[in-house]
């Protein structure tokens, strides 16, 4: 019994309409090389940040070294670069695979506790993946490493285009999304969800959580990979603040700021993050001070982050007007 | 008589100085009600706990359908077919009641890495929790959320989710703790109709439902069985009027 096809659009129209937004952008006077490139950053960090709105609002993982799949994956770009390789077909796989070793190796050690002690052992990983990178000095060390060139696919520079890298970004945030949603409505996200709410229902019923987790972790890692061999090709440059646990938290702020109850909540929340820090860094030197207590708000009075933002407006409107509410009644 | 489907053997179990089960030898007979009674703190619950597997006994061994159990986990018990049910509710309050049935029938029900097809479509699935729903009378809520559903129907539910485990025997844990009077009632007919389909280990304070629904009683006191007869040898047991009865009960 799959719910009714309007209201699955429904519940997703604000994230389908962000998504439409975004494809629309680049004819709409958001076509120059700056907008662009602040929008791909938007959406590959939107990728990561739906991956990981999988472990914390789908799984109940709540990892704080998220940061570190997607700079193993622009580290990966980096060192085939430095090797003289840089065929897609060759170093995306391999920047995914590699995200996802490193998730499954801290994966099955993190995912033995839970509580503060996962955040806190996932956030010890992610420390140790920065200083790793930033010990590799034939890849720049702590000053970082610019990208000869962006990676080819079958020899063709398809990549340099920037309109073609903004719809490749697209294509991939919107597939991240819809199988994120597939995957957590399967039986699989439903063992979960379920190890989420109540982790002894799910024992008592013949389920070990563990290795369900482990899998969903190593997922959402292969998604952070990808996303960070995106975002190697988008600024051509990757230095280890990639992997700076502070990115962690920011792509944790995104799955808050944009709603843990939805995969498409992150989408929201890395787009406002990315294009508020940009409109606001340029009007003031100090935007910080006007950032932070902007975040705060939203944790106050958007508890159910941006997603659910329409639906806490129109119940506010209809306190405030108590004829209207008789007049749909 | 037919071999025991739950053997438990010289079972102990202390925490630190604190004797909490001691030297427990028991057995539940496939189609039996075996209750478990005693006061407050006789340990009958850390002995539900050892049975589940949620808790390690110091010593002795726990057979399971012909089967030594006792260094199994929680989760590999139930998948043999023992299910639990919670002396304090224990349901998904996030889904409905169908999907918290569902979730144990799927358990059972071939892989559970299945990662694109929606579960929610699966008829398979829904056809038994449905059925497992009618049994204990919930199937008019089947679609309501498990969280808005009362006290006594969180009750329902978890039989349901036990049932639902196609197990060989429940280990209820005060299934009837917190129903009101006319739950109690609907209760203790589901479990009257269930006992010829399962063995039941019972473990229950309101002794009206004990000595309806019983076959065998075994008395536990400070973490030892006193004694273990039938309704009638425990209603007139001198040791157990002293230690836990009070004479009202036996009226």
């Amino acid at each position: 019994m799959t719910a009714p096809f309007h209201k699955t659009l429904r519940k997703h129209a604000l994230a389908l309409v962000t998504l439409l937004a975004l494809a629309a952008a680049p004819f709409l006077g958001f076509g120059d090389g700056f907008a662009l490139s602040l929008l791909a950053r938007a959406m590959i960090l939107g990728m990561a940040a739906v991956s990981l709105s999988l472990l914390v609002g789908g799984a109940g993982l709540v990892s704080l070294g998220h940061a570190a799949t997607m700079g193993i994956g622009a580290y990966t770009v980096v060192a085939f670069d430095a090797a003289g390789i840089s065929e897609g077909l060759i170093v995306f796989p391999a920047a995914i695979a590699a995200a996802a070793a490193y998730a499954l190796v801290t994966g099955a050690v993190s995912l033995r506790t839970s509580g503060v002690h996962f955040i806190m052992i996932t956030l010890a990983f992610g420390q140790m993946a920065f200083f790793t990178t930033s010990s590799f000095s034939s890849l720049g060390g702590d000053d970082g490493y610019t990208l000869y060139a962006r990676t080819e696919w079958l020899g063709t520079r398809i990549l340099d285009s920037r309109l073609t890298f903004h719809f490749l970004c697209l294509g991939l945030l919107a597939l991240v999304w819809v199988g994120g949603g597939l995957l957590l409505g399967s039986r699989f996200g439903r063992v979960l969800r379920a190890a989420r709410e109540n982790p002894q229902r799910a024992l008592a019923v013949g389920f070990q959580p563990y290795p369900y987790r482990l899998v969903a972790y190593v997922m959402a890692g292969a998604v952070g990979g990808l996303a960070g061999a995106l975002l190697a090709n988008a600024t051509e440059f990757v230095s280890p603040a990639l992997l700076s646990w502070t990115r962690s938290g920011e792509l944790l702020f995104m799955v808050i700021l944009g709603g843990v109850g939805q995969l498409g909540g992150a989408i929201l929340g890395a787009l406002a993050i990315v294009l508020l820090e940009e409109s606001l860094s340029h009007l003031m030197v100090y935007w910080r001070l006007v950032f932070g207590p902007l975040l705060v708000l939203s944790v106050l009075f958007l508890p159910d982050g941006l997603v659910g933002a329409p639906l806490r407006l129109r119940a506010a409107f209809r306190f405030a007007s108590p004829k209207r509410r008789n007049a749909d009644a | 008589m037919p071999d025991p489907l739950l053997e438990l053997r010289g079972l102990s179990k202390n925490f630190g100085a604190l004797t909490v089960t001691s030297d427990v030898s028991l057995t539940v007979l496939p189609g039996e009600i075996h209750a478990i009674i005693g006061p407050n703190g006789a340990g009958k619950t850390t002995l539900i706990h050892q049975i589940s597997g949620t808790l390690r006994p110091d010593r002795g061994t726990i057979r399971f359908a012909g089967q030594d159990v006792t260094a199994l986990p929680f989760e590999r018990r139930a998948r043999l077919g023992l299910a639990r049910s919670f002396q304090i509710t224990s349901i998904v309050p996030g889904f409905t009641a169908l999907e918290n049935v569902a979730l144990a029938v799927q358990a059972r029900s071939g892989s559970s890495f299945r990662f694109l097809r929606p579960v929610a479509g699966e008829a398979a699935l829904n056809a038994e929790a449905r059925a497992a729903l009618d049994t204990v009378g919930l199937g008019r809520v089947a679609d309501r959320g498990a969280a808005a559903l009362s006290h006594g129907e969180k009750r329902q539910l978890e039989l349901a989710i036990a049932i639902a485990m196609n197990p060989r025997l429940l280990l209820l844990d005060e299934p009837l703790a917190g129903a009101g009077p006319e739950e109690t009632e609907r209760l203790i007919g589901i479990l009257r109709a269930l006992r010829s389909r399962y063995g039941i280990l019972l473990v229950e304070h309101d002794m009206q439902a004990v000595f309806a629904l019983a076959d065998r009683i075994s008395v536990l006191v400070y973490g030892r069985v006193i004694v273990t007869g039938t309704v009638d040898e425990i209603r007139g047991h001198p040791e157990v009027r002293t230690a836990y009865l009070g004479e009202d009960a036996l009226a």
